[in-house]
């Protein structure tokens, strides 16, 4: 059945619930190619750039280092690794910002570039299309390759969940739904085939029948393009399907809905339709490792927005501060106002520009004055209903937030909250100006810590209660020893009367014998 | 090379419409009724839309100072104003001044201070006011002037000044000569005398349609409504429902017992029913918020307004609608939420 809907795919097109249509400003990072910017002389490698725990720092402050060799191990294989983007010398390994809201640090490896970005020997799969899944997913997972979409799940994770599960569909997504980023339309428009046996690969991987790109419908060429090169390699397997250009459709969700009109269950996952979810750019990241032997260095990123001189889709290292990337792209308009990492309705503000590049970066925006949020007092909600119209998870923010401002997290979980996708929808309708995505950001956590906090005192009280179970057990124990102890004493006593009794029957038979009366009758004491 | 940036929450948008901005569309949507009832009822209507707009605003000062509250941004959200312009439309253009003190002073301090102000009122402000007054003042709170087509004079803006301030005309009208009874009081008591809705409906009260007079304020109301319905500042559930609920169970009875029942159009073009259904009922606040609670919402609204214009107390029933359905929104809107994607 599911498949039938997937099958369909293309055809017949579905529309998920609410969402905007936004004013789109892609074009304006278009006009040029992708390049490079220069060889930054400093990279600052964060060793936690995915979902998952930090990788492991295995260079020292001094060690030399090669382009793409491992520098960040993953011992749990939860996490991924990470290795140094250009060739040159370990200068620190400490602790830094790594581009985060809140500030946080994280540790990062600093390498001092040499300028030969020199690289090792590679050593790519020797036929991918012959080799087993499970090689091509080891070899996608040495190389460090993470969804490149923003949620940076590890690929060879996802790889591995979905081929248990049963996986028949791979989707790419090349369904950039924020306004101004364009990196995945650049990477498609210049290097269709690329993109195209990325997703090979994939299906490969995964051990999918059929591929999917989604492209939005506004993307002009680079649909033909994909299809062209499809029909050049050969496999008619990828299709290529144009959407609607709707926020926020580049939701893995959103997507499935759009092209099978299928919803993934509530606390599911894709897989559980049999359909993988993968962004473009991390299709050509699991290409080049598989083909080309390279690991994750690099990625397109677009530098725009009105703060920006002459925006553009750069092609920059993993660990290249942001300020050099603007620089790269003309530098500030006087105008600047805003530096957003991401696009502007999930992206979030940085403080300065001095943080690096990590493998989520897909966006550079500078924004100037008029097209951010001036700062407004916050109004009462007045139900308008605006966000529950524009929400693409059919819920109601009006009644989440009320629950969650009055502690009423039980409530909010039971009118969906964990289904909140936070792509800022509400937020960007909202007339009393409530920062409805980042309450929903907060009651999420607040309710996962506070499910955490009761399962941790669920614990405790079992082991209380095992440990009084114990005890108890122990006490009976202890009684019913001293009760056989006792019933022990009292037979000992027993025996010994019986003893004497026999002894005394015994001297009075003797008695008798000798001629003298009987003494005692019998007692009536039962013998044993 | 660093360079410092102001921070601030995503979205990094330009900012979408504010509350106030909200009401001054509701307000600006209300203008070609205001024109339309200014037109048939004489300067009255106006004064009464300052009037009350005035003791709205001072009663909404005077509770924002007694809760301790900062008087802006509220005082300037546009929405006591907003409930001063439906009440005024609510009541007859020669109401004492009085009527329009206590019907504010209901309608902000009881209904919408008391439970904590905007966006917290269980209840439609400007209904609760309007029920106050017409419980607490029934004879002056039913006291309509005919319209300009039929009526022997239209009291002109002095006239209207010295009625409503000091309770007496000027010597050249008569009290009796500019209010009569409206077209749905004369329907109530006509139908209760035992004659027929087609006799009754010779009355020069009565027009194409509906009320005269009234049949084309209603049509200015629905102009705006539409416009406010485009804008996406209301959704169409609760006017579709107000009013198809009216005509769907109006129809069958009509063709019925055409002597009793007066026909469907009567029933949406007399009265308050199109200025009910798209802002009063309207109000996202004490209404209910998913689509199907709307569509529910409304129509009770219509529902309640027919039987207590066929059997209630009172000719016109749509205030008493909206604010027994408003008890009932939290309840509906519980069972009708919509399905959480996935679930």
């Amino acid at each position: 059945m599911i498949l039938d809907e997937v099958n369909a795919v293309g055809e017949r097109l579905h529309r998920f619930p609410g969402g905007l249509r936004l004013r789109h400003h892609k074009q304006v990072a278009c006009q040029q190619p992708v390049e490079r910017p220069p060889l930054p002389a400093v990279l600052v490698v964060p060793m936690r750039q995915q979902a998952g725990p930090e990788a492991t720092p295995v260079v020292s402050v001094g060690d030399p280092v090669l382009k793409g060799q491992l520098i960040g191990g993953d011992p749990s294989g939860l996490g991924a690794r990470v290795h140094a983007p250009s060739s040159g010398r370990v200068t620190a390994v400490e602790q830094r910002r790594i581009g985060h809201p809140t500030g946080q640090t994280g540790t990062c490896v600093v390498i001092k570039t040499d300028g030969l970005d020199e690289w090792p020997p590679t050593e790519p799969v020797p036929d991918w299309r012959e080799a087993c899944a499970v090689d091509l997913q080891a070899q996608i997972q040495a190389a460090g390759v993470v969804g490149l979409g923003g949620a940076v799940f590890p690929t060879d994770r996802k790889l591995d969940g979905g081929r248990a599960a049963g996986i028949h569909t791979v989707i790419i997504n090349g369904a950039e739904c924020e306004p101004w980023i364009a990196c995945d339309e650049m990477l498609m428009r210049e290097h269709p085939r690329r993109v195209v046996t990325g997703t090979l690969v994939l299906m490969r991987a995964a051990g999918a029948e059929h591929g999917v790109i989604a492209i939005e419908d506004q993307m002009g060429a680079v649909g033909a393009a994909l299809e062209r090169a499809a029909v050049e390699l050969g496999d008619d397997r990828v299709r290529v399907v144009r959407i609607p250009t709707i926020y926020p459709e580049g939701g893995e969700r959103q997507l499935i809905q759009t092209l099978t009109g299928l919803e993934v269950p509530a606390g599911g996952l894709p897989q559980d339709l049999g359909i993988l979810c993968q962004n473009v750019a991390t299709a050509d990241a699991a290409r080049a490792a598989v083909i080309d032997g390279q690991p994750l260095l690099e990625r397109n990123v677009t530098v725009t927005g009105n703060g920006v001189a002459r925006p553009r889709v750069l092609r920059a290292l993993l660990g290249t501060p942001v300020g050099e990337l603007v620089t790269a792209a003309g530098g500030y308009t006087p105008g600047a106002a805003r530096l957003v990492i991401g696009g502007p309705m999930m992206g979030y503000a940085l403080h300065d520009d001095s943080e690096p590049v990590v493998k989520a970066t897909n966006c550079v925006l500078v924004l100037d004055q008029a097209e951010i949020r001036p700062t407004q007092p916050e109004m009462p909600c007045i139900r308008c209903g605006e966000c529950a119209r524009v929400c693409p998870a059919r819920l109601m923010p009006q009644d989440l937030q009320f629950f969650i401002r009055s502690g009423q997290l039980d409530s909010a979980t039971d009118i969906g909250l964990e289904a909140c996708i936070e792509c800022g929808c509400c937020d960007a309708v909202c007339p009393s100006h409530i920062p409805l995505a980042e309450w929903f950001r907060h009651g999420k956590a607040e309710s996962r810590h506070q499910a955490r906090e009761r399962a941790f005192a669920d614990r405790a009280r079992e082991r209380h209660q095992a440990r009084e179970a114990r005890l108890e057990q122990a006490k009976a124990e202890k009684a019913a020893r001293m009760a056989r102890r006792k019933l022990k004493l009292v037979s000992d006593d027993e025996r010994k009367r019986q003893v004497a009794r026999a002894i005394e029957r015994a001297k009075a038979a003797r008695e008798k014998q000798a001629g003298a009366p009987p003494s005692t009758p019998r007692d009536g004491e039962p013998d044993e | 090379m660093t360079r410092a940036f102001s921070s601030g929450p995503a979205p990094h948008m330009p900012a979408p419409p504010t509350v106030a901005g909200v009401m001054t569309q509701v307000l600006i949507a209300l203008v070609p009724g205001i024109i339309a009832s200014a037109w048939f009822f004489g300067p009255g209507v106006l004064v009464q839309i300052v009037l009350a707009s005035g003791f709205a605003l001072a009663f909404e000062a005077l509770f924002l100072r007694c809760r301790g509250r900062a008087l802006q941004p509220f005082i300037s959200d546009g929405s006591a104003v907003v409930t001063a312009v439906l009440f005024a439309l609510c009541v007859p253009p020669l109401a004492p001044w009085w009527v329009a003190a206590i019907g504010m002073a209901a309608a902000i301090g009881l209904a919408k201070h008391l439970y904590g102000g905007l966006g917290q009122n269980p209840f439609n402000p400007a209904m609760v006011g309007y029920v106050v007054a017409l419980v607490c003042f029934p004879a002056a709170m039913t006291q309509w002037l005919s319209p300009r087509e039929i009526a022997t004079a239209v009291p002109d803006l002095a006239a209207v000044l010295q009625a409503i301030f000091t309770g007496t005309l000027p010597g050249t009208l008569s009290i009796d000569a500019v209010t009569r009874a409206t077209p749905l009081d004369s329907l109530k008591t006509g139908v209760e005398a035992g004659r027929f809705v087609s006799e009754i409906r010779q009355s020069p009260v009565f027009g194409d349609f509906g009320g005269r007079g009234w049949e084309w304020i209603a049509n200015a109301y629905a102009l705006g409504g539409l416009w406010l319905m485009y804008r996406r500042i209301i959704s169409w559930h609760v006017p579709v429902a107000v009013i198809g609920s009216v005509l769907l169970i109006s129809l069958p009875a009509w063709l019925l017992d055409p002597g009793a029942n007066p026909e469907p159009l009567q029933h949406v073009f007399s009265g308050g029913l199109v200025l009910g259904a798209f802002f009063i009922a309207t109000d996202p606040v004490s209404g209910c918020a998913s689509p199907r609670g709307r569509l529910i919402f409304g129509a009770g609204v219509g529902i309640i307004t027919l039987v207590i214009r066929r059997w209630g107390g009172y000719p016109d029933g749509v205030a008493f609608g909206v604010l027994l359905m408003n008890m009932a929104a939290p309840l509906i809107d519980r069972y009708t939420r919509p399905r959480v994607y996935g679930r």
